[in-house]
């Protein structure tokens, strides 16, 4: 005989008309089950919009590099969810897997409700401030509220960089300073010797005028990438594009965004409405994705500022990324051959947050003599992420060896990628890994072709 | 054991990274892709077939539950810890070992996500047939929990059809196999046991699967109808004209409407119905049945048939049908699904049935269903912050349930039993049957630790194995 130890199992004929209630007895516990305060801020609509499907979880960077929930999209709607509930605490262990996320906004694009995930994050980080240690976040608040608004202010930073570049002091530096900072850095890329600077504020187009745009000078992008804010200019120009640099233009405010600082961000989207509205341009014309995506949201960002809500909604969609553009208003003039293997980066920002992933790949098909062979999930994020790398360095480069050997595998000589973020990060994995591989932005070959048939 | 000293094993076993207890952490694992929610104490997370065994050694030795979880994404409440106790996540455990593609067989390890499989053989022309609407994310483990199928399970089967061994880890830490690379293991077939156990028999660490030969041509229709009666009729034409298809999905209005809001795949908003019809096979053959089924919409007064010009075609219309549930989101804040079968002959009825029960009980409902088994998802759409609407909501899934059975149909097809459909098993099995069940379980659980209080109408009542760690707070507790 035997004997089983435990509880007994026991079966019965259950009564539908009684048991009817039972099945749903562990549903969602009331709302005001929570022992925090709630936080109303956090109670977006966004979160009633997720039924907890998981179809976003294999798409998520994070929870693919470490197979944990609370690193997943689907995750982290539920503790903001919670912690609007006041279920749980915001507390650093929160804070740590609010920050943990890219911002890539891959999930939007697996969610089949339509979740507008980057609203929430951004939400909540807005809730939190910015990550990182007490000296971090102070650094931060410096960068987002005193460097980046500033054009000159940063200008003059930058030239003071190059100079110890160009000097010894770096070399020195490499010896002294701590690992960490060390680290950081190498991420930091070499400065040109020139920063761009439009030779006038409105540029007449090459042949008849086709539009007139407004064009974002950007705040990195003059500093590090004067050549391709040069390349997009004359490629605009060639196709038959007056452009005009609004001169009271700021940075996008992105960065801000994506790292808990709205107040300063809400200002530069302001200056920059008044700015571009000023110019009645048909568009206004954005080379890098980060930037882009962001513009494209002032109007939710300014939702609740009625002087600005139309205002914003109006600006923004005129916000054209460079290669949507030119790839709808359809190609002018003669390309020449750019003999050369490439493969695509889909910029998370381009694909996730614009939905741009065909027009690129038809203005690199429309180059003669270029092969652009895809690689393996192309649109998953290299780990750039803004300034993610550095505030995450461990998983931002695990991020990018699977990115770099994603494009090894495809043996393209060269990987283009319209977003500075995704450019700088790329540049500093093929310097680490020894890889002979050049790293391009859409309008820097469109450009080079149309100088190979000059 | 106390639970301080079972958290410190744990720890040991796995490392800091993967065993969770802080609130923020295991609050993420309350809850699968049903709405049921109960807060496990402890999430643990193995990394090899080592490292379960023995969490599962040390779970007995603290006779704590152990809840495994694949992706979560299952809609029945099977991943959720109804007790509390330990869930046991295998997402790590994510490696294909194997692929023979000679004797057309894979091994995987159970948290390998579905579609991964056909990717990785996708090339050589073979591909993992069951397609569960979640394959982008749900586990292979997941899917032999709950035998899981999908829209071409019309053709191919479910689950236990293309499992043939797997490898478990009894609740002594013995590690078994059940079945192998081969067909047809002699003695009994305890791997047909597991596939469909949810859990509640022991944990599997590695899967053998079949690997199928992709079909030379495959043709996907689109039909679309401004009346439910003449779709629902449609698909008992087909089948009666003896036509197979490889799957045969209907959509109504309401669930494309959810499907254009939320991520759009181009239905049409103002059709009654659509319905997906798809044939595999040699080119002659597919060619001829999907003209043939294209008749038969049209005979039915279909306002348009459109079949996928080219595979970027098809993908998008699966992509649409697949992200329904997801979709449903877009309409309300919650939903509830139901998983009903009717003989196909009675679609038509049934369909008349569930707008009859949305009229009386105020209540929007979705339609999306495996037509060609007839295999039902009504999706119940409410808002769970409404006072007393969930309580309306439970007699409608009931109303629904009970149609089902009238008209000669079951009432579950796929989604597994869980939590959500205990209360109802014993509408399909009676005490003996069910007493069976519970004797295999109690030989191979014999303490009724793995995935208690599911499957099984009363729930096993195991107050005293909880564990509460001081870290969580008291009134997270439901």
């Amino acid at each position: 005989m035997f004997r089983v130890p435990g509880r007994k199992l026991e079966t019965r004929d259950p009564k539908p008309e009684t048991d009817i209630r039972s099945p749903l007895e562990h549903t969602h516990p009331s709302r005001d089950s929570g022992n925090h305060p709630k936080i109303a801020t956090l109670d977006l609509p966004e979160l009633y919009q997720c039924v907890h499907c998981g179809l976003c979880l294999d798409q998520c960077p994070t929870y693919r590099a470490t197979r944990l929930e609370p690193e997943s999209p689907r995750g982290r709607i539920h503790l903001v969810k919670a912690a609007a509930d006041g279920r749980i605490e915001l507390n650093d262990r929160f804070k740590e897997h609010i920050y943990l996320c890219l911002l890539c906004r891959a999930c939007e694009s697996a969610c089949p409700s339509g979740v507008q995930y980057g609203r929430i994050a951004e939400a909540a980080r807005e809730q939190l401030g910015p990550p990182g240690s007490a000296f971090g976040r102070a650094l931060l608040s410096f960068v987002f509220t005193q460097l980046l608004p500033y054009r000159r202010r940063l200008r003059l930073v930058f030239a003071l960089l190059r100079l110890y570049q160009k000097s010894a002091l770096q070399r020195v530096m490499r010896w002294l300073l701590p690992q960490n900072l060390r680290e950081m850095d190498a991420l930091l890329p070499a400065i040109p010797a020139r920063f761009f600077t439009p030779s006038a504020n409105s540029l007449s187009p090459v042949g008849a005028c086709r539009a007139k745009v407004a064009m974002l000078d950007g705040c990195v992008m003059p500093l590090l990438f004067g050549a391709v804010n040069a390349a997009t200019l004359h490629v605009l120009q060639r196709n038959g594009c007056e452009v005009i640099f609004p001169k009271n233009q700021t940075c996008c405010g992105a960065l801000n965004l994506h790292n808990g600082e709205t107040v300063a961000a809400k200002q530069m989207a302001r200056r920059n409405i008044d700015a571009f509205l000023d110019i009645d341009a048909d568009a206004v014309i954005v080379n890098s994705a980060g930037c882009g995506a962001a513009m494209k949201e002032y109007g939710y960002l300014l939702r609740d500022d009625p002087a600005y809500r139309d205002k914003a909604e109006q600006f923004s969609a005129r916000v054209k990324d460079a290669g949507e553009f030119l790839a709808d208003l359809g190609l002018l003039g003669k390309l020449g051959p750019v003999e050369m293997t490439v493969t695509y980066q889909d910029p998370c920002h381009l694909a996730h947050g614009q939905r741009i992933r065909d027009q690129p790949r038809q203005l690199l098909h429309a180059i003669p003599g270029l092969k652009l062979v895809e690689m393996d999930g192309a649109d998953r994020c290299c780990g750039s992420a803004g300034i993610y790398n550095l505030t995450h360095s461990a998983m931002s480069q695990q991020l990018l060896d699977e990115k770099m050997s994603a494009i090894d595998a495809t043996h393209a000589g060269a990987v283009v990628a319209p977003n500075p973020g995704c450019m700088l990060q790329l540049r500093s994995g093929a310097r680490r890994s020894g890889a002979e591989l050049e790293v391009y932005h859409l309008m820097d070959l469109l450009e080079r072709a149309y100088r190979a048939a000059e | 054991m106390s639970p301080e000293k079972l958290i410190r094993a744990l720890r040991a076993i796995v490392g800091e990274r993967y065993l969770l207890v802080e609130p923020e952490d295991v609050i993420v694992y309350e809850q699968d892709g049903s709405i049921f929610q109960v807060m496990p104490e402890i999430v643990v997370l193995p990394g090899d077939v080592e490292q379960v065994v023995a969490v599962i050694k040390a779970a007995k030795e603290a006779n704590v539950a152990i809840v495994p979880r694949g992706s979560g994404t299952g809609l029945a409440g099977g991943a959720v810890p109804a007790e509390g106790g330990i869930v046991l996540s295998m997402a790590r455990l994510d490696r294909i070992l194997k692929i023979d593609l000679d004797n057309q067989i894979a091994i995987v390890e159970p948290g390998v996500i579905n579609i991964d499989i056909t990717k990785a053989v996708a090339k050589d022309g073979f591909f993992y047939a069951p397609d569960p609407s979640s394959q982008a994310a749900c586990s292979i483990g997941g899917n032999v929990a709950n035998n899981s199928g999908g829209p071409h399970t019309l053709a191919y089967g479910v689950t236990t059809n293309h499992v043939l061994g797997v490898e478990v880890v009894l609740d002594d830490g013995a590690v078994v196999w059940l079945g192998g690379e081969t067909p047809d293991s002699p003695g009994y077939d305890l791997c047909g046991v597991f596939v469909g156990s949810e859990g509640t028999l022991g944990i599997v660490t590695k899967v053998v699967v079949r690997l199928m030969r992709a079909r030379e041509s495959v043709r996907t229709l689109l039909a679309i109808f401004d009346r439910m009666d003449c779709a629902t009729q449609t698909v008992v034409d087909i089948t009666a004209a003896g036509i197979i298809p490889a799957a045969l999905e209907m959509m109504d209005r309401t669930t494309i409407e959810a499907i254009e809001r939320g991520a759009p795949a181009g239905f049409p908003r103002d059709a009654e119905a659509v319905l997906l019809v798809e044939v595999e096979g040699l080119n002659q053959h597919t060619e001829r049945s999907i003209e043939l089924a294209g008749e038969i919409c049209r005979r039915n007064s279909a306002r348009e048939v459109k079949l996928a010009k080219d595979e970027a075609e098809r993908e998008r219309l699966w992509k649409g049908r697949k992200g329904a549930f997801g979709a449903m989101g877009a309409l309300a804040p919650n939903y509830y699904v139901q998983d009903g079968v009717v003989p196909r002959s009675q679609l038509p009825e049934m369909m008349r049935r569930i707008a009859a029960i949305s009229k009386e009980f105020n209540l929007r409902i979705a339609n999306v269903f495996h037509a060609g088994d007839g295999n039902l998802h009504p999706n119940i759409l409410f808002d769970m912050r409404t006072p007393g609407e969930l309580d309306r909501v439970i007699e409608a899934g009931a109303a629904t349930l009970r149609a089902c059975v009238e008209l000669g149909g079951s009432i579950t097809g796929e989604h597994g039993i869980g939590l959500e459909k205990k209360a109802y098993i014993g509408l399909l099995f009676n005490e003996a049957d069910l007493a069976a069940m519970a004797r295999v379980r109690r030989v191979l659980d014999p303490d009724g630790r793995f995935n208690p209080a599911k499957l099984f109408p009363t729930p096993v009542s195991c107050g005293e194995i909880r564990l509460q760690p001081a870290t969580i707070p008291a009134g997270l507790w439901i």
